[in-house]
């Protein structure tokens, strides 16, 4: 089995076992989460498992990011997020005061998010077996407003929106690893999204997809939505928001923030004529204030990302299918 | 009937229509008394001659011996047929089929005939700038759909005037059946607009001719697509081209009028006369003189300069109304393709043209100038496009079932292939431009439609994020055969010298996804068209940041440095130049984050470019490589001695050699000598290294392929010790050795592999 960096290797991995094995159409979705009806009521479900090299880094930790994801999968399913459950796989010899750290944070991050977490799972395993510290949450939501979010609703002419500088959280890991010797002023961007999505849905009623934009990046994300729409994604380099500190720490590492994870980024397609109004609204909250239009959604060439660079070139941003790898001969 | 007469049927294939062959046969059957007849078919042509045995003996020889200038004759095959008493010869008409085997003719240079037409008064073709005759002319790039006929090119829009219509219908004209025959009266037209497109008064090419006189920039419409032209002696205009391109330093090629002015700009060989002076055409790189009037900005740190002479009849208009050579570069800006169609060219280049000289003729398909060099007499491809495709290579195995070969990522080309032939196609480039990948979709589309190929076979790189290879994945109902880069490297030049191999195969490049998954490109291997074992390479050492250590040669210096020294690296001016970011970049090698290892050739020039202070930074492929083959002092034929054998043969020969080169510059020897006595070094450590395995494997002949083997000081000299130690040395002269020549070696080895298994 490969390690995946979220590209098309997990995709297929993902696509030929598991919805083969556990076959259904709300499963058959591959959304972020499950909406599911419930004697007249729409839950939101989903599940996702944290592992994490350093398990605390600057801007949060293990425990911020298993709440917050979690969390975020819901939202960006239009739900309102509710409770969670979490499963600790520790690892033998695992510092105790590191566990109350994380538990801190997690117990905070709740609070924020305005989740409860209300039942759980320990299991120690011994040393060697994992490093250190995983954890898998689930959490449940309830969808409140009456938007059916999804790729089906995506039209030539939508604006695509990022809320906020992209690429924070994946350069913070890499450089909090401590091997390069490199500073920089950074900080994941782990946060609880719940709150900024809200504000969007209140301004622009017609938000056709929210994504939040995880492992393999906005990159990735534009792929999946290209493909599962069959349009293009047309997105303008110049528009994409990263801070100097993430540009200049990818051009030393040799990598491209459009394919960098993030943790309290979403992104949404927009109708197009309420693009502005979205992003007004989004910068007007505290996590969206780097909110930008990245680019529109056109017709053609189906299923590609394309990316208008600065020297009015276009290039193909494809899904990668591993790590990236250098192509040049 | 006289005795010893007697009746055949001939059939002659490969390129024999639209270059006057049925005339040429009408000729020939008159020379030799014979009667019967000449036709098209969707085989090619057809004949049934009828006379003396002798005669009919000389007239089958001379089918191939003294074919127009055009035609490519790959097989002549005849068989007995009773006579019918037949007298004189006709030319009877074409006949159609579904099958369509014909070749198509690449775009010729005018010819002479047409050259003194150009230039006569008299002539009602006089200094008409599109004409053309069925030796010379548009071919493949008007080519729309097949059979070859005008309606299927884009001069279709053009109808015959009555004298045009009778030249075309006339088997003793030099435009008998010539499809793109036209004249003033009912051809193209030819027209100077201004940068917002207004009409310029007067004769275009005066106007054009004055302009760049100037020193102004134009844009003129070629063959395959827009060039950009100024004077190549004006460092103003060469600069404001080049920025207005944004193309920083990679070198323009220059048109020169003829010959002799080409002589003024570079020494010409003899071996390069033909290949300057052909139909072809190519930009040929030849060592500039030292009192050669260009502009330093044309090629920065280059002794050599790319020169070509005039192709179209516009071009030598223009060229003799100047009377000075002329910058003629692709109509693009940075990495994207040629412009080609009108609209899109004006868009394009319209902020860095004050005109445009253009016609009314379309380009159905977009092709850059081919470029080549010239080693030991023949041609050394770089880029193989316009003049030379869609001619296909031949290769004596026959694609059992047809066969589509998708090629590499960058320099792309990909061929399809049927029976004995590879139609490579045109250079289509860098596919993760959207322009280009089309040009790389809607190309295959149209070889396979107009060399009728349904490939059943599709080959492709292992490299998973290739857009190639992507493309590769997603056609279903075909067998897919992934093919390792270097050994198709290998594979292609085996097919361009028609040899199966096995051989001992050293591939050089820049980068290819190894069968392990790790990049390779230092690669020592034993193959044959079905397979390889890889019995040496170059040691992996890290890419400081994956692709930003393509771009930084420095940081390959980093890699090597750290490789060798450790924390005691000596004083040297790279690690200087760098001191800030030089331990980070330690960090990143060793920390292996985006730092995959790699064996690459390429990479190791890159090390020593940038510890010779060369270049740091690239702003084109191969750039860092170029400057140490461009800086080699050609005085100095020592080289380094380093380890080439061992267990694994080649392994620390990088290391080796990058260690020499420190002390070397550490006791103050030139940098134009190290970077010759590097060459000779790795030279000799390929040719030690092959002595190696010839001793375990008995393999007396060496392939030599990959895009570092367009270096001709290194090609020489291995080449030169391979020969002297008794091997013989298999070079490309067909396609290229970089990845342009990959889809052939993709083919070849797909088909190998297919009839060893109808074989098993
Ligand atoms: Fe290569
Ligand atoms: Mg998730
Ligand atoms: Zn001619
Ligand atoms: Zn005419």
């Amino acid at each position: 089995l490969a390690h995946g960096a979220g590209g098309k290797a997990t995709h297929t991995l993902v696509e030929g076992l598991f919805v083969e094995a556990f076959r259904n159409p709300t499963l058959e979705a591959l959304d972020d989460a499950a909406v599911l009806s419930v004697h007249g009521t729409r839950l939101a479900f989903t599940t996702d498992s944290y592992v994490v090299s350093p398990l605390f880094f600057p801007g949060g930790d293990i425990g911020d990011l298993a709440v917050n994801g979690t969390v975020n999968d819901l939202a960006v399913s239009g739900a309102r997020p509710l409770y969670l459950a979490a499963g600790f796989i520790l690892e033998e010899g695992f510092p105790v005061a590191d566990l109350q750290r994380i538990a801190t944070s997690m117990a905070r991050a709740a609070d924020r998010a305005g989740v409860q977490v209300v039942t759980g799972d320990t299991k120690v395993v011994q040393r060697g077996k994992a490093d250190g510290c995983y954890i898998n949450t689930a959490g449940v939501g309830v969808l409140e407003r009456p938007v059916t979010l999804g790729t089906p609703h995506i039209r030539p002419g939508d604006a695509v929106v990022v809320s906020g500088p992209i690429g924070d959280h994946g350069v913070t890991i890499m450089l909090a690893r401590g091997e390069l010797d490199i500073e920089a002023d950074l900080a994941s961007d782990t946060a609880p999204l719940p709150g900024l999505v809200d504000a969007l849905l209140d301004a622009a009623p017609d938000v056709r997809l929210l994504r939040d934009a995880t492992r393999g990046g906005v990159a990735t994300i534009l792929n999946e939505v290209a493909q599962a729409a069959q349009v293009a994604v047309v997105v303008d380099e110049a528009s994409v928001p990263v801070r100097p500190a993430v540009t200049g720490a990818c051009e030393l590492l040799g990598i491209d923030p459009l394919y960098v994870a993030c943790e309290g980024r979403f992104v949404a397609v927009v109708d197009g004529t309420q693009a502005e109004a979205a992003v007004a609204a989004l910068r007007a909250h505290r996590l969206g204030k780097g909110a930008a239009i990245i680019g529109r959604v056109a017709a053609d060439p189906p299923g590609i990302v394309l990316l208008r660079t600065a020297f009015g070139g276009t290039r193909v941003v494809d899904m990668l299918v591993g790590d990236p790898l250098p192509r040049i001969c | 009937m006289l005795a010893g007469a007697g009746r055949i049927r001939v059939r002659v294939e490969g390129i024999v229509q639209g270059v006057g062959f049925r005339p040429f046969v009408h000729h020939l059957a008159a020379e030799y008394r014979l009667a019967g007849f000449v036709g098209n078919d969707t085989e090619g042509v057809f004949a049934e001659v009828e006379g003396e045995a002798a005669a009919m003996a000389s007239f089958v020889a001379d089918l191939s011996r003294r074919a127009p200038t055009l035609a490519q004759v790959e097989r002549v095959s005849t068989e007995v047929v009773p006579p019918t008493g037949q007298r004189g010869f006709g030319i009877v008409a074409s006949v159609t089929g579904v099958g369509r085997a014909t070749l198509i003719s690449p775009d010729t240079a005018t010819c002479p005939d047409c050259l003194a037409e150009l230039s006569d008064t008299a002539d009602r073709r006089h200094g008409y700038p599109l004409t053309n005759c069925t030796n010379c002319g548009p071919r493949f790039t008007i080519v729309t759909d097949v059979p070859y006929d005008r309606r299927a090119t884009t001069m279709a829009e053009f109808p015959l005037c009555a004298d045009c219509a009778a030249e075309y219908a006339d088997p003793q004209d030099r435009r008998f059946h010539a499809e793109p025959v036209c004249c003033p009266a009912c051809g193209p037209t030819l027209r100077l607009v201004d940068a917002d497109g207004a009409p310029v008064p007067g004769d275009p090419v005066e106007a054009a001719a004055r302009w760049l006189r100037d020193g102004r920039i134009v844009a003129v419409k070629g063959l395959g697509g827009y060039h950009l032209a100024t004077r190549a002696d004006d460092e103003q205009a060469v600069s404001a081209l080049r920025a207005g391109k944004r193309r920083e330093e990679k070198p323009f090629a220059v048109m020169a009028g003829d010959l002799r002015a080409a002589r003024v700009l570079v020494d010409v060989p003899p071996a390069a006369v033909p290949v300057l002076t052909g139909a072809r055409r190519p930009v040929v790189l030849l060592p500039r003189r030292v009192d050669a009037p260009v502009a330093a900005s044309v090629a920065p740190d280059n002794r050599d300069l790319g020169v070509m002479l005039p192709y179209a009849p516009l071009h030598h208009l223009l060229l003799s109304r100047l009377g000075t050579p002329v910058v003629l570069t692709s109509g693009n800006i940075s990495d994207e393709p040629i412009a080609h169609r009108d609209d899109d060219a004006r868009e394009r280049l319209a902020h860095l043209a004050d005109g445009f000289l253009v016609h009314d003729r379309r380009i159905h398909v977009r092709t850059d100038d081919s470029v080549v060099r010239v080693f030991r007499g023949r041609e050394l491809p770089v880029r193989r496009s316009r003049g030379y495709v869609p001619a296909p290579v031949t290769v004596p195995w026959p694609f059992d079932r047809p066969v589509l070969a998708c090629g590499a990522e960058l320099k792309n080309t990909f061929c399809v292939a049927k029976g004995r032939r590879a139609f490579v196609s045109h250079h289509i480039g860098d596919l993760e431009n959207y322009e280009t990948l089309c040009a790389f979709t809607d190309g295959i589309a149209h070889f396979s439609r107009i060399f009728d190929v349904r490939p059943e076979i599709v080959a492709h790189d292992l490299h998973p994020e290739y857009l190639s290879t992507k493309y590769a994945l997603q056609r279903d109902d075909v067998e897919l055969v992934g093919v390792q880069h270097h050994h198709a490297h290998i594979a292609s030049c085996l097919a361009d010298n028609g040899e199966p191999g096995p051989v001992i195969g050293v591939a050089f490049d820049g980068l290819g996804f190894g069968s392990d998954g790790t990049l390779w490109g230092g690669e020592l291997l034993v193959a044959d068209l079905r397979g390889f074992d890889r019995v040496g390479h170059l040691g992996a050492v890290p890419m400081p940041g994956g692709v930003a250590a393509v771009r930084e040669p420095w940081r390959m210096a980093v890699a090597y440095l750290d490789d060798i020294y450790g924390d005691a690296v000596p004083d040297l001016a790279v690690v200087r130049r760098h001191e800030r970011r030089w331990s980070t970049v330690v960090a990143l090698a060793r920390s292996g984050t985006n730092s995959p290892r790699t064996s690459s050739a390429g990479r190791l020039f890159d090390a020593v470019s940038a510890i010779l202070g060369l270049r740091d930074r690239v702003t084109y492929e191969g750039q860092a490589a170029i400057a140490l083959e461009q800086r080699a002092r050609l005085d100095e034929r020592g080289g380094y001695r380093v380890e080439a054998a061992g267990p694994v043969p080649f392994v620390d020969v990088g290391r080796g050699l990058v260690r020499c080169v420190v002390e070397d510059l550490l006791a103050d020897v030139d940098p134009g000598r190290i970077a010759a006595r590097f060459h000779h070094g790795l030279a000799d450590a390929v040719v030690r290294a092959a002595e190696a395995v010839r001793e375990s494997t008995g393999l007396t002949s060496v392939a030599l392929s990959g895009g570092v083997f367009q270096n001709v000081l290194l090609l020489e000299r291995v080449v030169c010790g391979l020969e002297t130690k008794g091997f013989r040395a298999l070079v490309h002269s067909r396609v290229p050795p970089n990845d342009g020549g990959v889809c052939l070696g993709q083919a070849v080895v797909a088909a190998a592999r297919h009839r060893a298994d109808l074989a098993a």
